[in-house]
């Protein structure tokens, strides 16, 4: 009995060792590719491109598999630094910077149930059980994960107004949005 | 001393003539004061009053806050009678965070302490004191100056150039305070010379202003400042085209004057340094030129901050016609005015009211190629190739050529004889590249946050399978230790 315990004893090493230095020395190199494009993408894995998170987009978009334009909160600039790294030709005329948002909890029905702050990528919710939510404003990314999960609909993306700050001049021969608005405000 | 060579520039009709040959005259207080609490570039006060609270003139109303930031102090004594939005003298007339204050006539001034004798100040405490009083660049950039001459004496600057160039049309606010407050203005000038330790300091003034020129000879006689006169031409009163033209140094691209060492700051800054440090009294008003054809008596102007640029027009006689367009600034770089409600700010050099026949212009029509805008720039860029680069939105191609260096003077628009409007160009793709920025360091924080909550959820999930271990281990040792009793019960 004890050579039949010491036979597959030793057995069970060796096939060990060898399995672990073939991993080692065989390892197969991720695609370096992929890491890269990760690196630009948002990163806050909020799922809205339909992969399961940034490495998957970026898995996908070093595939061929998906288009430039996956990424709703990376914009123009996101599609033009995309296509720079792969060395393709963007069609930037289609993509539209998504209009700048924020989640917004609607006080009067909230129930602080804690949902939202729990799958929010950025810790964007602030909040505690049966007490109110609030977002702030700067980690927000608007991708609209804590709108899903709302059991009572009282969260939601809003706009963002035109500040002086974020405000800039308008293409030469149409008057931008923001300068009609603020017209119309003042 | 010779003059050097200048690049580019435009001849624009001056028509100062209006506006020049009045005395400054001071505004009555209006009703109400609107004060905003972001008037300089940089962080945006904090209110430091509340509603209801009675301020005197020249009492904080809004504190600084941040490194690159300027307090505000209130115009008038009075109430303050509200604190929230208020319509920016902005091209956007977005609302601004504004301190609104009913003067109540009496004339109040609030006490700050004054030094005997100012020369005698430490030159950090003359920066610090001119911070304070909530100075910044009155030709119009509206910097804080205590930040400029604190990163100035760090540097290390040896001419301080004072510029009274004022070569936008129409403005005369520069050359009126000039001609009448001139050795306020070289007491001033001497102390931020003092304040940045600079040997030489010299102060351009453009030669369509003799007046202003003999005023300041007379002034700066016996002292160690010299007065220079300098073509008149547009844009003599960018700094870089007055460094270029006093000392002949080009200041490198995308670079700062204190990078060949020298500090420029506007006459106006001087006469508001000289205020603060001998007089104790912080910078609560300007001089601004009312000018124009629709204009009944054009005239400069002393404004408390906040008035309503309707009283500036009210004041000179009204409208003789309605104006075709209402402007803030020069025609050349001003911007339109979106109503008269918007306050005077400490930027605020002038406020024009525009017939059609002085705006006229024809749509835009095809570049013909013919380079008048390269000849007229005087950075030295290729407005023409620019402008056909941002239109294709190839914004990377726009900087390769020099667009951050563009400094929007709008030459290249006044000469383009198809009246493209190049300068606006440049001011969009200006704002896109802005807009790229903030969205690039908004996804740098983002990935910091999501990083963050992920090391955060793993940092839990191991504490909670270490928290059930240990109770488990916790559970099995009670258990042990109740059997071991049981067992020593039995035998005993």
């Amino acid at each position: 009995m004890i050579a039949a315990i010491l036979s597959l004893t030793v057995i069970g090493t060796s096939l060990g060792l060898v399995l672990g230095l073939a991993a080692r020395f065989f390892r197969v190199e991720g695609n370096p590719l992929v890491e890269e494009l990760e690196a630009l993408l948002p990163g806050s894995q909020c799922g809205q491109c339909g992969y399961p998170g940034c490495t998957g987009a970026a898995q996908a978009l070093a595939d061929g598999s998906a288009p430039l334009t996956l990424c709703p909160p990376g914009g123009r600039a996101l599609v033009a630094a995309l296509a720079a790294r792969l060395g393709v030709e963007a069609d930037l005329s289609g993509v539209k910077d998504a209009v700048p948002s924020i989640a917004e909890v609607r006080e009067e029905l909230c129930i602080g149930c804690t949902r939202c702050y729990k799958v929010c990528p950025t810790d964007a919710v602030l909040g505690a059980a049966k007490h109110l939510h609030a977002v702030f404003r700067e980690a927000c990314t608007a991708c609209g994960s804590c709108v899903d999960v709302c059991p009572t609909e009282a969260i939601l993306l809003r706009p963002l107004a035109p500040s002086l700050q974020s405000w800039g001049w308008g293409r030469p021969g149409q008057p931008s949005l923001a300068d009609n608005e603020g017209r119309l405000a003042a | 001393m010779r003059l050097f060579k200048l690049r580019g520039g435009v001849h624009p009709e001056a028509r100062k003539a209006d506006s020049s040959e009045r005395p400054i005259r001071p505004l009555p207080l209006p009703q109400r004061l609107f004060v905003p609490l972001q008037q300089h570039i940089g962080a945006p006060a904090r209110p430091a009053v509340r509603v209801g609270e009675t301020v005197r003139a020249g009492q904080l109303v809004g504190a600084g806050q941040g490194s690159v930031t300027a307090p505000v102090h209130a115009p008038a004594s009075g109430i303050v009678v509200a604190i929230g939005d208020h319509p920016a003298p902005h091209p956007s007339g977005l609302p601004v965070a504004t301190v609104t204050i009913e003067p109540d006539g009496d004339d109040r001034w609030f006490e700050y302490e004054v030094a005997a004798d100012p020369f005698a100040l430490a030159p950090e405490d003359i920066a610090a004191r001119a911070g304070a009083a909530g100075i910044v660049g009155l030709g119009g950039a509206a910097f804080p100056s205590a930040v400029k001459l604190d990163a100035s004496r760090r540097s290390g600057v040896d001419t301080l150039i004072i510029n009274g160039g004022e070569c936008e049309p129409y403005l005369t606010c520069d050359d009126r305070i000039m001609r009448e407050r001139a050795a306020e203005i070289v007491t001033g000038i001497r102390l931020i010379q003092r304040a940045v330790g600079a040997r030489h300091a010299i102060v351009g003034i453009e030669d369509n202003k003799p007046e202003a020129l003999a005023a300041m000879r007379a002034a700066a006689a016996a002292t160690e400042v010299r007065i220079r006169a300098v073509p008149a031409m547009y844009p003599m009163g960018w700094e870089k085209q007055m460094i270029q033209a006093l000392l002949g140094r080009e200041v490198p691209a995308e670079g700062r004057s204190a990078d060949i060492g020298v500090l420029v700051h506007n006459v106006a800054t001087a006469w508001a340094v000289q205020q603060a440090l001998c007089r104790g009294r912080p910078l609560v008003s300007r001089i601004v030129t009312v000018s124009g054809g629709a204009v009944a008596q054009p005239c400069n102007l002393e404004v408390p901050i906040g008035t309503p640029v309707q009283a500036l027009f009210d004041a000179c006689g009204g409208f003789l016609s309605t104006p075709a367009r209402l402007v803030l600034g020069g025609p050349m770089m001003g911007h339109q005015l979106a109503h008269t409600g918007v306050p005077v700010v400490k930027g605020t050099s002038g406020v024009l009211a525009l017939t059609q026949a002085e705006i006229g212009r024809a749509a835009p029509a095809p570049c013909i190629r013919c380079s008048s805008c390269v000849r007229a720039c005087p950075v030295g860029l290729l407005p023409l190739e620019m402008a056909a680069r941002v239109r294709a939105d190839d914004l990377a191609g726009a900087v390769a050529l020099g667009l951050k260096d563009c400094i929007g003077c709008g030459s290249c628009s006044y000469v383009c004889p198809s009246g493209i409007p190049l300068v606006h160009f440049f001011s969009y793709a200006k704002g896109e590249l802005a807009a790229q920025a903030r969205s690039k360091a908004k996804q740098e924080a983002t990935r910091k946050l999501a990083a963050e909550r992920s090391a955060r959820m793993e940092r839990i999930a191991r504490e909670r399978e270490e928290a059930a271990a240990a109770r488990k281990a916790a559970k099995a040792a009670k258990e042990a230790a109740a059997r071991a009793a049981e067992q020593a019960e039995a035998t005993a």
